[in-house]
């Protein structure tokens, strides 16, 4: 559990930790809270050269109402955000997420800018940034773009994140109506199948963590609602790489998302 | 006058535990010391073709680099216990090499040990090491290490077996009886691996010292004594006086610290080469892959019973994992723990079990909290409860007509065994009426009909056990192949002020005998508990003992200490009644005094003891002196024994078990500390739990582990049980001084059968009659789809 060595810089501002990905390139790794990458390197999994800590940046660490909008700066930790009067308030979906997260300890340390650009399959904030439609506000060489949370996640442990960009803030849609529903995984506690539903007017938008080794919006259960929790049927409708472990293969993960998607139905 | 006997006194070790302030062997910084690390095989099985450690030797801060042909260690780490196959065959033994030499027998086996100035450098140097392999066909089932053609662990022998033995009546007339039985249940089984999860992993020092050639090793054992043995006369080949043996504070240790493991001699060996101290501490990863696990059998049983329900006799086959070495107790887990525990707390006539124990491409197994008896009581208590189920009788009605009638082992004699054992005193009726009156349990038949309509899944199991405790008389482990007497050291050293030092052999590794032997200790003498203080964990303090496990220490290590005691005071009285001018039988003891009977003449222990020390005005050839030790060796094991029972709520959409109430009542024998003595049930209960519903090791066919970290080793969380509803009875040991029975290993004895009854009756209306362990959401689930 000791990690390979590697050198460590800290960045004082967003262009200078845009600055210094460019000087290293591939071999650095954006570091905050450090709770999915750190494990990582300490199982050697993951041997980075060089850390780059974004965690003291200021201005990084702020939740803001924006009008309409709810703005969640990347080096919020878990707990921070599930603090937030402005979020319980307005995305109490992501205070439900967020809840669930691991334990105190990993919330008090764990970010959410690190676990959206970790984009780890199983973690509970993809299927909540889908489900809101949320945006990710990045920055980088080239300048600021938002990449809206149904471009961003690509893969496994893959996103849009461009090498020398970093995440800056999370910009929520306000939601008056949401639900997270998880299913644990027994030992790691994330999650086997999460679930965020967003009533949207008459529809819904549903998100989904852990089943598919890409986050993914279930559009055939948004197009097959009508009022009804049987759209959950349609959970994994054309789903092509669903995720099997000891803990539920592919026959039983799909059961399960089913399973939950019916329950965040019925808890709109 | 017992003062702290019985009385929950809360633990004098918590408070440097609670403050990070014990003194675990990775604390210990010695001047000079070294750090290793160990370049380990990822095969489970494999040749070795070639071992470069040129690049690695020149890294920076490399000290020495050892591999298997540096010559160490040349006799291999031994076993403790030898059981020989039932046709008189010897028991097949591999030599268990320091480092592996030619061919991997499993994943994360060393292959090299790399020292350097820390333990970062060792670490980076170690990945340097170039080990080429040829990956071998492995084989991790026990029952397919047996079938022809499977690949061998060690090319000594014909086949992987290490022994093939059996227990009880004889074969034919068991099966004779089985077959005129009016009922048969019939079960096949797997009683998964799991891993022991000490929190503190292993680690270890080897400090040699050239003034006086002498090493001391510092590890994180269950039994200082017993390693030195193994390490001096076995491993390393070194005289037994020339090596000290410390363990201080040990973080758990269930059974896997029991073990000599390799890295104790290795490291031991490497400190004289290197001339400096040489640490090692594992971390969670190498944990999984190179301590010891526990379980890993699998089972056929039948069991036979007459028209009335009552049983007529009960035939098992098992094969049983060694794993691919014999770790220190590992045979005699499922033969003398085992099989000798299948008479249960039944009137069974007619029993046999036979066990063949292969080797596998696998980590070695050994002791296990419980080691033996909780595969034992999970066979009996599962299949009574089927065989409940398919004669259509209520599980604890079953149980009642089945029960041996209570016995104290005083007026009545101790009840005989069909499979060697005699138990001491027991009344199993008594735990389970009081258990199901604790949980209701006519009430919550009515309320699960009720919840049936309304499609909830309520269910509820017993479980009924016995263990045998208290390991153990020399003369009869002796005679079941065990290598090392299990008798238990107690030292009295009273000093000249009267304060009171104890050296046991027993070792506390959050037990808290710290506490509790302190507390018989004050009594016994009629002193302040502060007076009197508990020594452990190091060879040239006490001198000698076997260690805890099997719930021991109190049963054998306490009595050890009491047979000092009783020559304490017996000195002690010729002292006072020299001084009080009186014979000894005019004196009596209470409060810490010598009184002469009818009269206010009196003398104090501590002027008794000054006396000792001071001996100016004395019993003419008395020695000076207030100092005794004893060997207790007991002439029986204890059987402590209780009821389980779970209620469990079933999702009935994702098959995940919701345990809702655990009541446990246990009989333990005579209490000294009851918080403690819940605590023990408390944490035995919530790591049976681990087995029944979350804990699996799995190995894949290529015999690579897929749970070696917490991400994928779900081990139980506080979130997990609910509050655990313990009572107890009180059956004395009778051939004990303190009457205690032990308490260490009861409650992951009785509680993985429960709960997982209480999962099949939960389904039981749907035709679900059994449920692999450990019982996931997904098996539950798949169990309903069938």
């Amino acid at each position: 559990m000791i990690p390979a060595k590697f050198d460590y810089k800290r960045a004082s501002s967003v262009s200078e930790a845009i600055s210094l990905l460019g000087e290293h390139g591939s071999e650095a790794k954006v570091v905050s809270g450090g709770h999915s990458l750190v494990p990582a390197m300490k199982l050697r999994m993951s041997r980075p050269e060089v850390l780059i800590d974004i965690k003291r940046i200021p201005g990084l660490d702020t939740i803001t109402e924006e009008g309409d909008e709810i703005v969640i700066g990347a080096n919020c930790t878990h707990s921070q955000v599930m603090r937030s009067e402005v979020v319980q308030n307005h995305l109490n979906i992501v205070y439900q997420a967020v809840s669930k997260i691991g334990d105190v300890q990993i919330r008090n340390r764990g970010t959410i800018g690190g676990s959206l650009a970790h984009a780890d399959p199983s973690s509970d904030y993809p299927a909540v940034v889908l489900a809101c439609d949320a945006t990710i506000e990045v920055e980088g060489k080239e300048g600021k773009r938002s990449i809206p949370a149904t471009e961003f996640f690509l893969g496994l442990f893959w996103t849009a994140l461009a090498e020398e960009e970093i995440i800056t803030a999370i910009r929520f849609p306000k939601v008056a109506n949401g639900t997270y529903q998880k299913f644990f995984q027994s030992a790691s506690r994330f999650a086997v199948v999460g679930v965020a539903a967003v009533q949207d007017g008459d529809g819904v938008k549903v998100g989904i963590t852990g089943v598919a080794g890409t986050p993914y919006r279930a559009t055939a259960v948004e197009d097959a609602y009508s009022g009804s929790a049987d759209a959950a049927e349609h959970a994994v409708d054309g789903l092509e790489d669903l995720m099997s472990d000891h803990f539920a293969d592919e026959t039983y993960r799909a059961h399960l998302a089913k399973v939950m998607v019916k329950k965040a139905l019925d808890a709109l | 006058m017992e003062t702290y006997i019985g009385q929950s006194v809360k633990r004098r070790e918590d408070d440097r535990f609670l403050k990070g302030a014990g003194k675990y062997t990775d604390d210990i910084k010695l001047p000079g010391m070294t750090h290793s690390a160990f370049v380990r095989s990822p095969y489970a099985h494999a040749k070795i073709l070639s071992i470069d450690t040129t690049q690695a030797k020149a890294a920076e801060g490399v000290v020495a680099i050892y591999t298997a042909e540096d010559g160490c260690g040349a006799y291999g780490v031994p076993c403790g216990w030898q059981v020989d196959f039932k046709n008189g065959e010897t028991m097949r033994e591999p030599q268990h090499p320091l480092l592996a030499k030619d061919k991997i027998k499993h994943v994360g086996e060393a292959v090299a040990i790399v020292i350097a100035e820390t333990q970062e450098l060792a670490r980076d140097a170690a990945e340097l090491v170039e080990v080429k392999y040829e990956g071998l066909p492995a084989v991790t089932c026990p029952k397919k290490a047996m079938e022809p053609g499977a690949p061998k662990v060690h090319d000594d022998w014909g086949d992987n077996a290490s022994f093939d033995w059996c227990i009880g009546n004889d074969r034919a007339e068991v099966e004779a009886a089985l077959e005129q039985a009016h009922h048969v249940t019939e079960m096949t089984y797997k009683n998964h691996r799991v891993a022991p999860n000490a929190i503190e992993p292993r680690s270890y020092i080897a400090d040699y010292d050239v003034n006086g050639d002498k090493w001391t090793l510092y590890t994180s054992t269950q039994n200082p004594h017993l390693i030195r043995l193994l390490l001096c006369a076995f491993a390393l080949g070194i005289p037994e006086h020339k090596v000290r043996v410390v363990s201080y504070d040990v973080g758990g240790g269930f059974g896997s610290k029991i073990y000599h493991y390799t890295e104790e001699a290795l490291l031991t060996w490497v400190s004289k080469e290197i001339g400096r101290p040489v640490k090692w501490t594992s971390d969670r990863t190498e944990a999984f892959l190179t301590d010891a696990h526990g379980r890993d059998h699998i089972v056929h049983s039948k069991m036979g019973f007459d028209q009335d329900g009552k049983i007529v006799a009960h035939l098992t086959d098992e094969y049983c994992a060694m794993g691919a070495y014999l770790s220190t107790f590992a045979p005699a887990v499922p033969t003398y723990l085992h099989g000798t525990l299948f008479q249960g707390v039944y009137t069974t006539p007619l029993i046999h079990l036979n066990v063949v124990a292969p080797f596998t491409h696998t980590v070695a197994v050994d002791a296990y909290r419980g080691a033996g008896r909780p595969e034992a009581t999970y066979l009996l208590e599962r299949i009574i409860s089927k065989a409940a189920k398919e004669m259509d009788m209520d599980p604890a009605e079953l149980r009642f007509k089945n029960f041996i009638p209570p016995f104290d082992g005083v007026n009545e004699p101790g009840y005989q065994t069909q499979v060697a054992l005699q138990y001491d005193s027991g009344n199993y009726e008594a735990v389970l009426k009081r258990g199901l009156e604790m949980l209701g349990y006519e009430d919550f038949r009515k309320e699960q009909a009720e919840a049936r309509k309304n499609g909830k899944l309520l269910g509820v199991g017993i479980s009924t056990y016995i263990e045998g405790c208290g390991i153990a008389p020399s003369a009869v482990v002796g005679a079941l192949g065990a290598r090392a007497g299990l008798y238990e050291v107690g030292h009295v050293r009273v000093q000249p002020t009267g304060k009171v030092s104890v050296f046991t052999g027993a070792h506390s590794h959050g037990q808290g005998h710290e506490t509790v032997f302190a507390q018989f200790v004050a009594d016994k003498l009629g002193i302040a508990m502060d007076d009197v203080d508990i020594v452990h964990g190091d060879t040239d303090q006490v001198a000698f003992g076997m260690g805890t496990y099997g719930s021991r220490s109190l049963s054998v290590g306490g009595s050890a200490i009491i047979k000092s005691i009783d020559k304490i005071l017996e000195k002690g009285a010729k002292i006072a009644a020299h001084k009080l001018e009186a014979a000894e039988e005019d004196l009596d003891y209470a409060e810490g005094k010598w009184t002469v009977k009818g009269t206010d003449k009196s003398i104090s222990f501590g002027d008794v003891s000054l006396t000792a020390y001071v001996p100016h005005d004395y019993p003419e050839g008395l020695e000076p002196g207030l100092d005794f030790s004893s060997f207790y060796d007991p002439t029986n094991f204890t059987y402590p024994f209780g009821a389980h029972i779970a209620v469990v709520e079933v999702d009935s959409d994702t098959g995940k078990v919701n345990l809702q109430r655990f009541v446990a009542c246990d009989d333990v024998g005579n209490v000294m500390n009851p918080m403690i003595v819940d605590g023990q049930i408390h944490g035995g209960v919530v790591q049976g739990v681990g087995q029944a519903l979350l804990e699996e090791v799995v190995y894949d066919g290529e015999g690579q582990m897929t749970t070696g970290s917490y991400m994928d080793y779900a081990m139980p969380r506080a979130d997990d049980v609910p509050m655990i509803e313990t009572d107890r009875t009180t059956t004395p040991c009778p051939h004990n001084p303190l009457g205690v029975k032990g308490a260490g290993e009861a409650g992951t004895i009785g509680s993985t059968p429960a709960v997982v009854n209480a999962v099949v009756d939960a389904l039981s209306h749907l035709g679900v009659t059994d449920i692999q362990m450990p019982v996931t959401p997904q098996r539950v689930w798949r169990a309903m789809q069938n």
